[in-house]
């Protein structure tokens, strides 16, 4: 009897930490709708939205720019991450031998530990002045170094590990007849690898570029430290912008009332953005067997 | 290289696959030599006074907030990770629509950036919970941060463990929770302990959840509910003021340092796991 009653006690309570996430994930999105949904209905649905100016003193809550930001800079990231991601990928599922393999694996793992902090810094001391010097003394363009591009390269390295992880694993799981079978029908190892083995792992690729896009839009503290942060349409990619993430941390420690409310409904676009990534996410990698 | 005339596409594509693999060690071993270069000549010992001052911009408080930090939010994750993948590995019978719902929020978890844990945290327990900014905030804000994680991971490592062992031990007469402590447990713990490894390293790096939850006062916080900021923090701060870039690098030395070591050490780990 004891007995008993003691396994059906710990049955509920590993069921109540079980229940842990789906509270957590509840919470999250009970307390950030609530608290930024009525700032987005006392500026306007659309004022907030594709209002273009952002101006907290004048009471001008518009984070279209941010929305833009944060697009361009996701975009600029995907454009330098994901060919070299992809590649990288297929390098180490179809090129590279074991002993270097046992290598490179822990490196790309390491690439994906390295603090956004240390890659902020890193950006910020030596691919700002590398952009500053190229556009300015190389060749004219009166380029900023804190802009679209600087943002897109630091963030293109940081989802690199992100594309790897996923896209790899997905490459492996192709049967490996497939290649021998384009092997045989005289394709070469590019060819086999290319036409033949990359299209089979497409639903797999395709989910590690849509988390690699999860993870640009998403990061906040690297890109706060190289993106120049001005809150305005950007012009040109050698130009500052700033993104969503940016605006919450740079305006949040000092904002009050409609102000720090805007900010936290910025959260919730931003929240939502994710959520329609993560759920495209799932959807495919349910769908796709590799 | 030796068609290399005959199948220029081939050529081309072979071209940029080694030139990506190039591209990708490159960034990793240019970030991290820069780093250290520029870096290690900076690592001072007033770098590592007990107390901090605007002078010597000391991170030692730092790196006691990062400890206590680290280890509050896992003796907050640690329990309701594990505890919640023997649920689904071990109670929970197939089909079992609750499994698919924790699926789908731990996936979504994961997803989220860190910055929005961030705003939760400080909308939840710092407003709502009246813990102002403080250690303890922040502490809760990473456990929900690192709780998909240590949850996966133990989940993989439970899988792992062969359904023989639990025949074993129940035609031992063992029961179920005795078969899970005794049995189940001890064979998945290198799988759980990489993955609590890996917990530690995200914690260490945070930064944007911890601004508006733990908040960046410099000095060592004298209670769990008062403010203090780990090591990322302080980076932030110093690289941020714009007065302090070397003992920036100097911190930045110290956290690559510390994530490397845990990368190792979580990966050392995991292949003890693979061979058995």
């Amino acid at each position: 009897m004891v007995r008993n009653l003691k396994e059906k006690v710990m049955e509920i309570v590993f069921l109540i930490a079980a229940l842990a996430s789906i509270v957590a994930v509840a919470l999250i999105c009970i307390f950030l709708f609530q608290s930024g949904l009525p700032a987005m209905k006392e500026i306007g649905l659309a004022d907030f939205l594709f209002g273009q100016e952002w101006r907290p003193g004048n009471n001008l809550f518009g984070i279209f720019p941010m929305i833009v930001g944060s697009i361009y800079v996701t975009a600029g990231a995907i454009l330098i991450g994901v060919p070299i991601g992809l590649f990288m990928a297929v390098y180490l599922a179809m090129y590279c031998p074991a002993k270097v393999y046992k290598v490179l694996k822990p490196a790309v793992d390491l690439l994906a530990g390295i603090p956004s902090i240390v890659y902020g810094f890193f950006g910020m001391v030596v691919i700002v002045p590398a952009v500053r010097y190229f556009f300015n003394e190389v060749i004219d363009l009166n380029g900023k170094g804190d802009s679209i591009l600087t943002a897109s390269i630091v963030l293109g390295i940081m989802i690199l590990p992100t594309i790897i992880g996923a896209a790899e694993p997905a490459i492996r799981a192709v049967p490996k007849m497939y290649y021998e079978g384009a092997l045989a029908l005289g394709a070469d190892h590019e060819r086999s690898t290319f036409s033949v083995v990359f299209p089979a792992a497409q639903s797999g690729i395709l989910a590690s570029v849509i988390l690699g896009i999860g993870r640009a839009v998403g990061e906040t503290m690297a890109v706060v430290m190289i993106a120049g942060n001005q809150p305005r349409m950007p012009q040109s990619i050698l130009k500052g912008v700033r993104t969503m993430t940016a605006n919450i941390v740079l305006e949040m420690g000092y904002a009050t009332d409609l102000h720090r409310e805007a900010l936290i409904a910025t959260g919730v676009v931003l929240f939502v953005f994710i959520l329609i990534i993560n759920l495209s996410f799932s959807a495919l990698k349910r769908k796709g067997k590799y | 290289m030796k068609i290399a005339g005959r199948k220029p596409l081939s050529f081309v594509l072979r071209c940029f696959v080694y030139l990506s693999a190039a591209l990708t060690v490159g960034a990793l071993g240019f970030l991290i030599a820069y780093i250290l270069i520029k870096g290690v000549p900076h690592l001072s010992l007033d770098l590592f006074a007990w107390e901090y001052t605007s002078d010597n911009c000391s991170m030692m408080p730092a790196i006691i907030n990062t400890l206590e930090m680290t280890f509050l939010a896992l003796l907050i994750a640690v329990p309701f990770g594990i505890g919640s993948a023997i649920y689904l590995v071990e109670y929970a019978k197939r089909g079992n629509k609750l499994v698919e719902v924790v699926r789908i929020t731990t996936e979504t978890l994961t997803g989220i950036p860190s910055i929005v844990y961030g705003l939760f945290g400080m909308l939840f327990f710092v407003n709502k919970l009246q813990w102002r900014l403080s250690i303890m905030a922040g502490a809760c804000t990473l456990a929900i941060m690192v709780l998909p994680v240590i949850m996966r991971t133990t989940e993989e490592a439970l899988i792992a463990v062969p359904d023989s062992y639990r025949e074993g031990s129940f035609g031992l007469g063992a029961g179920k929770l005795r078969t899970v402590f005794q049995i189940v447990l001890p064979s998945a713990m290198p799988g759980i302990l990489s993955g609590v490894i890996l917990a530690v390293g995200r914690i260490v790096g945070e930064t944007a959840a911890l601004i508006y939850t733990a908040g960046t006062v410099a000095g060592v916080a004298t209670d769990l509910f008062s403010s203090g900021r780990t090591l990322a923090i302080h980076m932030y701060c110093l690289s941020s003021e714009g007065m302090h870039i070397d003992q920036a690098y100097a911190t930045a030395v110290v956290l690559l340092v510390v994530v490397i070591f845990i990368n190792l050490l979580s990966s050392q780990i995991a292949k003890r796991v693979s061979k058995g």
